[in-house]
């Protein structure tokens, strides 16, 4: 018997055809030939996808390397409207009622908050997340999404460390009408921001359509509390944050509707502001945040299409950036900061600039950020590579690409939820990729007052050598299909270890999932990456800070950890979302007497 | 395609039937010269409720039959209308059958009275040369299964659509064969609305009973507690 990705029996022939449709891309991707020499064969799309008729990619069909059930997108032009901007959000003046240590009425809030008092807010936001009708092409039908104000992405915060924030989130989803996926409880997670458990959006702190929730953001540095008293540690300083829908079991279906946003987080270095402190290019004009979301949209009607019944990760082949397929930007001969974001649901991007007419350019950009976390120093690279959940920012330099047409491209080759291809036939040559932006840029003469790279000295590295008080272990695993972390799968009701506040720990993350790769984050604090396979980290720019790391094929990592200030429950997962909403997750503790439980 | 060399001469050669039938193609990435798509969203269908959209796309009305011998389809008598719960097995497994089996014992055992009435449980057979009648009762029998939760089978062919509809696979077509690799999981959802999940079989059954309940349309509006255990934050 022979099936297609659908689960339907085709015929012996047909079959054939799509294993050689496969084969056929594969050469193809082996025989390097240039985007050019595809085009005049006619094998390319503009899309920057083989063709889908005539048996090269059966992907119309099915193709084995294709996840189950997953249609083929129809095509769109790509490259027609330009890159949309989040808008930067208002706060508002007052809240009635004020908020308060304890629940309100109405809110869905369980616990006090522990650092209001401590850290009153100075600026008060209200957010609701709601229904929406946006379009994400031209040549596509109007899309039903979920959206932080009705906006997908959300809007963008510019908070400030030393203004303590309030945000009064609203959850105004439907109750009855999900189209197809989406679960309408919510809880919204600050990811990466140093929060009090109870308003970090745990995934089990959901809330119901008509309740809201207040959640208190301090914008302190790590320490302030233990080992900083009064400063918290500069070098913990926090850059670019974003927001995200964190309801367990359904993060995957709740994001992939457009639950996300940016939240950047402004000091007297990262300044935001071109003449001060680190000089970095300035917001908003040209420090620009980029959310990059893959989806599928049916082929009948044209509508976003989810498949609930793929638990091993969700592949789009139609590929988004701030809400908008394949959008252009226009960019000045300068210097921008780019922020980068990749929300998943399950895909890696591997990012390079592309010069269609010069396929052989290596075209350099820096690392300024990884994970929102400024580094030392900037780091030139031809490629960055971002999994789920992960941030770059990066600083290009349009003054090289003066009056010329560039790409930004994706090369990584990712065939199903397993993660990218291992190396070396990871990445595709020039031009075979994925292009998912294109820049136009100017041949205006034009101000940059922003810092040389090169020059750039950011924050230190906090310091790692301090002994760990316990060295934790965490196997990642499938199990019959189960995702599990050492052999345990999610529950709300049960905390799997509690570590001392204030302390020092190593967490060993091993990949026992055999060719599955998995992102993994941990909530509340920032990690360093010790050791790979008990060498030192071969990615320069994961010399860092990071909330996000990548386990590969049969890696172990340790990573070093300090918890400090708040307690309460947190989360560490998978953000493979896909694999976060099958119970590749657990909830730990933090709280002034811990255990040595050391395989939790 | 001066600079085309042997290699990949070759590559387009196996390419050669491809070529000529392909289809309308924009003339190069940055052109926005007009194709077949460029009449916008004109060329689709109206769109279809999302309860019909998925039970075209997983819910095949397939003809099974019940461990009580019973001719029932898929769609009309298993799935529509109904808050389910859906597992794959076989009789003669030997590992993660018998332990998903016996941990839905304990869910079965807390949701009481509501299997069978608002709640319905099924697994569906992997092996259903197998797994007759009367084997699935016997296996129903030793794991202490009660009214409510009905065993599966039908066809071979049959079965093995339905697993692939509701996404029980591996994507390496080898492992894939090895059916015990990807069975586990329990699929559950509200069909009228569109809800749909899943969780480990072998998660904590009193979880898996938290997570049935969010489908469940009565209880979507009432939260149910989390706050139980002793170290719930400061």
């Amino acid at each position: 018997m022979y099936f297609n990705v659908f689960g339907e029996k085709v015929s012996k022939a047909r079959h054939k055809e799509m294993v050689n449709a496969q084969k056929n891309r594969r050469e193809l991707i082996a025989a390097r030939l240039n985007r050019r020499d595809l085009f005049r064969m006619g094998l390319l799309t503009g899309a920057g996808y083989l063709v889908t008729k005539g048996g090269l990619s059966a992907r119309a069909q099915s193709a084995p390397a294709l996840p189950v059930n997953q249609p083929a997108s129809p095509q769109v032009r790509p490259f027609i409207e330009p890159l949309p901007i989040m808008p930067v959000k208002e706060p508002v003046h007052h809240l009635s009622p004020a908020p308060s240590v304890d629940p309100l009425p109405g809110e869905g809030r369980t616990r006090p908050h522990q650092g209001l008092a401590l850290f009153p807010p100075k600026q008060f936001y209200e957010v609701t997340q709601k229904p929406t009708i946006l379009s994400m092409s031209p040549d596509l039908p109007l899309q039903t999404l979920w959206g932080f104000d009705g906006l997908v992405p959300g809007p963008t915060y510019a908070a400030r460390y030393g203004h303590p924030v309030l945000v009064r989130n609203f959850n105004n989803l439907p109750l009855n009408d999900n189209d197809g996926f989406g679960m309408p409880s919510a809880t919204t997670h600050l990811h990466n921001g140093h929060t009090p458990s109870e308003s970090d959006g745990f995934p089990c702190d959901f809330f119901e359509p008509g309740q809201f929730y207040d959640q208190h953001y301090p914008n302190v540095l790590a320490g302030i509390l233990s080992t900083h008293p009064g400063t918290g540690d500069i070098n913990e300083a926090l850059s670019t944050l974003w927001y995200h829908d964190h309801r367990v079991d359904f993060t995957s279906q709740n994001v992939y509707k457009g639950l996300a946003g940016f939240y950047l987080l402004f000091n007297e270095f990262d300044t935001g502001h071109e003449h001060r402190g680190f000089r970095l290019p300035q917001f908003p004009h040209h420090d620009v945040p980029m959310v990059f979301a893959d989806k599928v949209f049916d082929p009948e009607d044209g509508k976003l299409f989810f498949d609930t019944f793929n638990l091993d990760g969700i592949l789009g082949d139609s590929f988004t950036v701030n809400g908008k397929v394949q959008p252009f930007f226009k960019v000045k001969p300068r210097r921008y900061r780019f922020r980068w974001l990749n929300v998943g649901p399950s895909r890696f991007y591997e990012f390079f600039l592309t010069d269609l007419e010069d396929l052989d350019a290596h075209n350099r950009f820096w690392v300024l950020g990884n994970d929102g976390n400024i580094l030392p120093r900037m780091v030139h690279t031809e490629s960055v590579r971002i999994g789920v959940a992960e941030r770059m920012d990066v600083i290009v330099d349009f003054s090289n690409f003066r009056g010329r047409t560039i790409y930004l491209e994706n090369r990584l080759i990712q065939l199903s939820g397993k993660g990218p291809l291992p190396p070396p036939g990871d990445i595709a040559a020039a031009g075979q990729g994925n292009l998912v932006l294109r820049f136009d840029v100017d041949d205006d003469r034009v101000d940059d007052d922003s810092v040389p790279p090169h020059l750039f000295r950011g924050y230190h590295l906090p310091d790692t050598t301090p002994e760990p008080l316990v060295v934790r272990s965490f196997r990642f695993d499938r199990l019959n299909g189960q995702w599990s972390i050492n052999g345990t799968f999610m529950d709300c009701n049960r905390p799997r270890f509690t570590v001392k506040q204030n302390s020092v720990e190593h967490w060993v993350l091993t990949n026992f999932s055999g060719d599955w790769q998995h992102p993994i984050h941990i909530h509340l604090e920032e990690h360093q990456v010790l050791s790979r396979n008990r060498a030192v980290t071969p990615f320069r720019y994961e010399i860092s800070r990071k909330d996000v790391v990548k386990i590969r094929q049969n890696e172990r990592l340790e990573l070093f950890f300090r918890f400090r200030d708040w307690t309460g429950r947190y989360p560490l997962h998978c953000h493979n979302t896909v694999h976060e909403d099958h119970a590749m997750m657990l909830r730990w503790e933090i709280q002034p007497d811990g255990d040595t439980n050391i395989t939790p | 395609m001066a600079d085309t060399t042997r290699r990949k001469m070759l590559a387009v050669s196996a390419l050669a039937p491809a070529i000529g039938i392909a289809g309308a193609l924009w003339a190069d990435g940055t052109s926005q010269e007009a194709s077949a798509v460029s009449d916008g969203p004109k060329r689709f269908g109206a769109p279809l409720s999302a309860r019909e959209k998925l039970r075209r796309r997983y819910f095949p009305n397939l003809p099974l039959i019940t461990h009580e011998g019973k001719k029932v389809s898929f769609y009309d008598d298993v799935i529509k209308g109904k808050i389910v719960t859906i597992n794959m097995f076989y009789a003669q497994c030997d590992e993660i059958c018998p332990r998903v089996t016996a941990n839905l014992v304990k869910v079965q055992k807390l949701l009481g009275d509501r299997v069978g009435r608002d709640i319905f449980m099924y697994s569906i057979t992997l092996k259903p040369e197998q797994d007759t009648p009367q084997a699935m009762r016997d296996f129903m029998e030793m794991h202490g299964v009660r009214p409510g939760w009905t065993f599966l089978t039908g066809a071979p062919d049959d079965m093995e659509l339905l697993r692939r509809k509701l996404g029980f696979t591996y994507p390496d077509p080898e492992i894939d064969k090895d059916k015990a690799q990807h069975i586990g999981n329990v699929r559950y959802g509200n069909e009228p609305m569109a809800l749909w999940a899943a969780c480990p079989g072998q998660a904590n059954p009193e979880w898996i009973v938290e997570s049935i309940s969010w489908v469940d349309r009565a209880k979507l509006n009432t939260k149910t507690s989390i706050t139980s255990t002793k170290s719930s934050g400061s």
